[in-house]
């Protein structure tokens, strides 16, 4: 397993270079999305009022200090489970150009699919870990739609995020859902050892 | 005994730092338990998760950080004392500002909004928010308040199912280990497995919750309970799921049981999951406004 860092915005040859189960370092703009602001832009048909071409999209609502007027400082910014906004995967990398998204717990197998065809990827973050990534925060720079607090747009910028964990490369492979799988078939195994069918 | 006006005031004070200090540090039954597992893990990947979590723990611990993002609901189990003369509605009402003061003043994302809506009042509370659970101690006079702010990863895998008295134990088997497998990833495992069994729907689902805050190392006190924990135990963590559902030899910390009394026709099951950090904070409170805090 390699080890790659690299400087935000991504292109696709960065992405297309990824493994499962390698480790990444972000450095540089990371956007900070989830449920009630992709609602906003995919449902609601509001633009992202940020340019995402070639961005890093972390699943997040952080908790903050306000300090200022839209500023803000973070007290423990970490992820949350990816799967509730894996109907959105499509619309952000098709028609805004996102390169990776960051969060937790996988996205399905047609996130995968769309992953390959539009050379993105999923980088796992360590759930319930946030402490260690606060403290990988150089600045929250911009904060979009306070109106959602804490379901904001954020803009942080990272100095060593990471190291994350490939889930989804850009060739289809899908770490979480592999794992998921197997432990679907040990389950209907060890079921049947105990006389159930 | 009769407790003073001051005793809302420090009810109230009491909670605001159960919420606070229940984010920062993590229960030394749960660290113990994650340093167990992290060590029983070869594969590189599991190695590193387990990594980031011992880092974050200690992060919590030595500079008061909030360990994760996720300041959950703020789910109260209360036990009073049956010596102890209290009015519960004051009671109920010095919880919730506790609650509320913890988000306000630290200050604390708060997590919690109107169901349809999504209103959020930033204050960690709402209509039947904080959840509390009251019970009542024969021959005591304390206040004993156990907190526990559920983060929605596990809360969102919880399930119920109302198995019928001919699908057995095996039903009970069966439903637990796809509940969790379904879950994979999802719960931040490893996770405490909490199960609920018998009593009506309400009811069956409030066990599986309590089961989580039980402390690890503790077995159901009816041993073909406690057998049946083993049993799940040790099918759950044969499965491979490991940290982060990215592959591991520990995807359960524990498995427990609560169980009550249901009817003739009931056979119900309810799993809630618990994740890995399984953030619960104690504190108990003499009348006189003694508080002894602990896990």
């Amino acid at each position: 397993m390699a080890h790659f860092t690299f400087k935000t915005p991504l292109t696709e040859a960065d992405v297309r270079q990824l493994q499962l189960g390698d480790s990444v370092t972000l450095d540089g703009i990371v956007f900070g999305v989830r449920d009630a602001n992709l609602i906003r832009v995919f449902d609601q048909g509001v633009p992202p009022p940020v340019n995402w071409q070639g961005a890093a999209l972390l699943h997040t609502a952080p908790n903050v200090r306000k300090t200022g007027p839209g500023k803000y400082e973070p007290l423990s910014v970490g992820t949350t489970t990816s799967m509730r906004m894996d109907r959105f995967t499509e619309g952000l990398l098709k028609d805004y150009g996102v390169k990776a998204i960051l969060g937790k717990g996988g996205l399905s197998a047609h996130s995968a699919e769309l992953m390959q065809k539009y050379g993105a990827c999923y980088l796992s973050v360590t759930g319930g870990a946030a402490a260690m990534e606060t403290l990988q925060i150089e600045e929250i720079e911009k904060v979009y739609w306070e109106d959602l607090m804490p379901e904001c747009i954020w803009q942080f910028r990272f100095k060593g995020l990471g190291p994350l964990t490939v889930g989804i490369d850009a060739n289809g492979g899908n770490l979480q859902l592999d794992v998921q799988t197997q432990a679907q078939k040990k389950a209907a195994e060890i079921l049947q050892k105990m006389g159930i069918a | 005994m009769e407790v003073q006006d001051s005793f809302y005031t420090l009810v109230e004070n009491v909670c605001r730092e159960l919420y606070i200090r229940s984010l920062k540090e993590i229960p030394p039954d749960i660290v113990e338990a994650i340093k167990r597992a992290a060590a029983r893990e070869t594969k590189e990947v599991a190695k590193r998760i387990f990594s980031h979590y011992l880092q974050s723990i200690e992060l919590g611990q030595t500079k008061d950080m909030i360990v994760c993002q996720d300041t959950g609901i703020p789910i109260y189990w209360v036990g009073i004392g049956g010596k102890l003369r209290l009015d519960g509605a004051r009671l109920t009402q010095a919880i919730t500002r506790g609650t509320e003061r913890a988000t306000k003043e630290h200050p604390l994302r708060s997590s919690i909004v109107s169901p349809l809506k999504r209103e959020n009042r930033q204050t960690s509370t709402g209509e039947g928010i904080p959840v509390i659970h009251y019970n009542f101690v024969p021959e005591s006079d304390q206040l004993d308040i156990l907190f526990m702010p559920k983060g929605s990863g596990s809360e969102n895998m919880s399930s119920l199912k109302m198995l019928i008295p001919a699908d057995g134990v095996n039903g009970i088997k069966k439903f637990v280990l796809e509940q969790v497998v379904g879950a994979g990833a999802k719960p931040c495992p490893p996770t405490i497995v909490g199960i609920g069994i018998g009593g009506s729907s309400d009811l069956c689902m409030a066990l599986a919750k309590k089961a989580t805050a039980r402390p690890l190392g503790t077995q159901n006190a009816d041993p073909q309970m406690a057998a049946l924990e083993q049993e799940l135990f040790d099918a759950i963590n044969q499965t491979g799921i490991g940290p982060q559902g990215l592959g591991g030899n520990t995807t359960a910390l524990a498995v427990h049981i609560e169980s009550a009394w249901t009817h003739i026709t009931c056979n119900p099951v309810a799993v809630n999951m618990q994740c890995w950090r399984a953030e619960r904070r104690r504190a108990k409170m003499s009348p006189a406004g003694n508080v002894e805090y602990g896990f």
